[in-house]
């Protein structure tokens, strides 16, 4: 006799879906939307920043002088017009390429997911930084990636620790597909790689011949000085560019891109165009409209320095409030700072507290595919106030502090990462810290 | 026209299975009346919407703090307000699992050995020899719990000393006293509980089969990763003794319109009280609906029979 699972489809469903459940932590972030909660967890831009009756304005015209063009179908590549515009956005960067190099995708998470569908068979080897971006490991995930991580210190990802990851790969007889890495503004490290680890790390990948999946979402929100320069400014044949203007202009209009080699961009052509036809045309006309029209240049220059006020604002009351024994990185740009808490204590377990407490981060479990990153815990600074960030941070102190209490009591401070492994490839990374 | 109020939502970190139950029985009962449906989150603006509109009954459908600890059926009540289920003060002596437990042992029930604790006992008398004396009363393996809360958030299964330090942090850091349960291998079933005009039903039994050691958040609210038989693979006999305690704690609790009782029956046919809800979850996964499904009730109807009841005694 047999019962019911609720589903019938159960038994139907692809292997690589069994991980895709219902999860404590999940239930936990649907409190952390409700607005008595400060929300240190999501990396939403501050669109509100924007100004809307400009957009609106952008928009009307749009549909008034190019309304049946933005409402249809169009090209899988992405708008030509856009693809010439991007150029111009790239070159802040240090990026030149050819309009035709440029893949116009739904956010460069399907940027992502594309790369991965043209290059990765299941068991295919993906190196990432540790940690590494939640989304980018969903998608390795999905597409049934073996993901390793590799070390990071305070200028982003290690070098010697890149030659020991490929060495033990190549002893294996075995060789990595590619390296995901994102060297600007790290996701969630908050760190970023200077020009020479940038050269150290591309010499290593062209001399073992593994392709650099670089993601750059952040490389025009630094806080000081001119943007950094993309690896790809360094090397068009062996490195993939992705870039977006979620963080720059609007999250909500899904556009970015990835610019590629010939080869590759065919194939993400045609592996765009039968996930989605191609990307939308109302979305990529706004975003080339805002760009032809507004002062973007501008708006970006705001976007930095409201997230550099963010920022202070949360380091200066990490620096004020939090426990002996927390350390946290100083992020240049981007959204994100990477904390340590003390030792012993678990950012997971530790999360139905602080929601009780009304604040919110995401642990840094996510960020691993081997279980480790308990100790760590991911703060975004873009979206609350200045005012909201304190009052966030003086809320965590005390969740954390409560937890230490615990901790102690309980002598946990071993127990807790029993299962994380010493063996396993991210738990030995050396905590970013640049304090 | 009448109008009804859906509530759900709220601050508890059960907030989502909340914000599904309430959608749930809100469509529902669209289904069966042509009266207003409307649906809130329990926020600064509640009240002054209750005011304001005044809805002919509400439908508290919160779960874990606020929500079943009775405070906002005390708030609806100093309002003047019909609402389905249970009075404030039944849904606390049942939302505090110690306390419930009493009252069904007292009652005679069979329950799990237990020891409730909050964190000052274990820094004031030194955790290691707290956890090695209740190690030795209740045995291993053990459940450690909040001793409030739903949807097993804070659970956690103790087969070995090593693990019970880091269960305690994890119970801990959702409620302020954890519970130490014994642990009682078995079949592990639900029994609804249904005030109908012909008078207190037990509805069939929902027998639980997580894949998962226990039956974890998990194992609740995906899909197809536990499995259910309804009835449950009982005798009759034992069914009917499940059904016993079902009804006796929805009376011992003094709870009202629908509550739903967990028990474990264990080798021998003893059924274990574990806990009652007086405010079960509506999800799709919930057991309540599926154990009306069985009974050949609808959601939608069953839901408006007690709102009409509860309008009626005002």
């Amino acid at each position: 006799m047999s019962g019911s699972r609720l589903d019938p489809w159960v038994d139907s469903y692809a292997q690589r879906t069994s991980e895709m459940q219902a999860s404590e932590i999940r239930a936990l972030f649907a409190v952390a939307s409700r607005p008595e909660v400060v929300s240190l967890a999501g990396g939403m831009p501050f669109v509100q920043a924007l100004n809307m009756d400009l957009m609106a304005e952008t928009v009307s015209k749009l549909l008034r002088e190019r309304g049946a063009v933005a409402l249809q179908y169009g090209s899988g590549q992405g708008d030509v017009g856009l693809r010439e515009q991007i150029l111009e956005v790239m070159a802040d960067v240090k990026v030149s390429a050819h309009p035709d190099d440029i893949v116009v995708t739904t956010g460069s998470q399907m940027a992502l997911d594309l790369v991965t569908r043209v290059f990765c068979d299941p068991g295919d080897v993906v190196l990432v930084e540790a940690p590494s971006y939640v989304g980018a490991l969903g998608v390795f995930r999905a597409y049934e990636c073996e993901v390793i991580h590799v070390a990071m210190d305070d200028e982003g990802l290690n070098p010697v620790a890149l030659e020991e990851a490929i060495a033990a790969l190549a002893a294996q007889g075995r060789k990595a597909k590619m390296l995901y890495t994102i060297p600007s503004f790290h996701n969630p490290a908050g760190v970023t790689q200077g020009q020479q680890r940038r050269s150290e790390v591309l010499a290593i990948a062209q001399r073992t011949g593994i392709l650099v999946l670089e993601d750059d979402p952040y490389g025009l929100l630094g806080f000081e000085g001119e943007p950094p320069a993309a690896i790809r400014s360094h090397d068009e044949e062996g490195v993939i560019y992705l870039g977006s203007f979620s963080k720059t202009i609007a999250s909500g209009l899904r556009v970015g891109w990835a610019v590629a080699p010939h080869g590759v961009r065919e194939k993400l052509v045609l592996a765009a165009e039968s996930a989605v036809l191609c990307p939308s045309n109302y979305s990529q006309l706004t975003i080339s409209e805002y760009l032809a029209t507004q002062p973007w240049r501008e708006q970006i220059k705001s976007y930095r320095e409201l997230y550099r006020e963010r920022r202070d604002a949360l380091l200066e009351s990490l620096e004020q409030l939090m426990p002996p024994g927390t350390t946290w990185t100083t992020p240049a740009g981007g959204f994100y700072s990477w904390v340590t808490l003390p030792h012993g204590l678990d950012a997971k377990a530790m999360l139905p507290r602080a929601v009780t407490a009304l604040v919110a981060y995401v642990p840094g479990t996510g960020f691993y595919v081997d279980g480790s990153g308990h100790e760590h815990m991911r703060l975004s600074y873009c979206y609350p106030e200045p005012d909201r960030i304190r009052e966030g941070v003086r809320r965590l102190a005390g969740v954390i502090e409560s937890e230490l209490e615990i901790a102690a009591t309980f002598g946990t401070s071993s127990a807790l990462h029993s299962d994380s492994g010493s063996d396993s490839p991210g738990s030995n990374v050396p905590a970013p810290n640049l304090q | 026209m009448s109008s009804y109020l859906v509530l759900s939502g709220g601050l508890s970190p059960e907030r989502d299975v909340s914000l599904r139950s309430g959608r749930r029985v809100a469509e529902a009962l669209r289904l069966s009346t042509d009266d207003e449906v409307r649906e809130a989150d329990v926020d600064l603006s509640l009240i002054d919407h209750l005011r304001k509109h005044r809805p002919s009954c509400v439908i508290p459908l919160l779960h874990g703090a606020a929500g079943e600890d009775g405070a906002l059926r005390d708030v609806l009540t100093s309002l003047g307000l019909p609402y389905v289920g249970s009075s404030g003060e039944a849904a606390r002596l049942a939302f505090d699992k110690p306390i419930a437990k009493t009252l069904l042992a007292r009652a005679g029930v069979a329950t799990p050995a237990y020891v409730a604790l909050p964190h000052a006992t274990f820094r004031e008398l030194g955790a290691a020899e707290v956890l090695s004396g209740i190690r030795e009363l209740l045995g291993l393996p053990l459940i450690v719990k909040p001793t409030k809360g739903g949807s097993a958030l804070g659970a956690s299964l103790v087969k070995s000393a090593e693990e019970f330090p880091s269960a305690m942090v994890g119970s801990f850091a959702y409620s302020e006293v954890a519970m130490m349960e014994q642990w009682i291998a078995g079949t592990e079933v639900a029994i609804s509980v249904l005030e109908t005009k012909n008078g207190l039903v037990a509805l069939p039994a929902v027998e639980i089969v997580p894949e998962a050691e226990i039956y974890d958040y998990n194992s609740r609210y995906t899909a197809g990763i536990t499995e259910f038989f309804v009835p449950a693979r009982l005798s009759d006999e034992i069914t009917a003794e499940c059904a016993r305690i079902a009804l006796l704690a929805h009376e011992v609790l003094g709870l009202r319109d629908w509550s739903r009782t967990d028990v474990i029956v264990d080798a021998a046919g003893t059924p274990w009280f574990l806990e009652t809800n007086a405010a079960p979850g509506m999800t799709e996964t919930s057991l309540f609906p599926q154990a009306l499904h069985a009974a050949g009730l609808s959601l939608g109807d069953t839901a408006l029979q007690l709102v009409q009841r509860a309008i009626e005694r005002g």
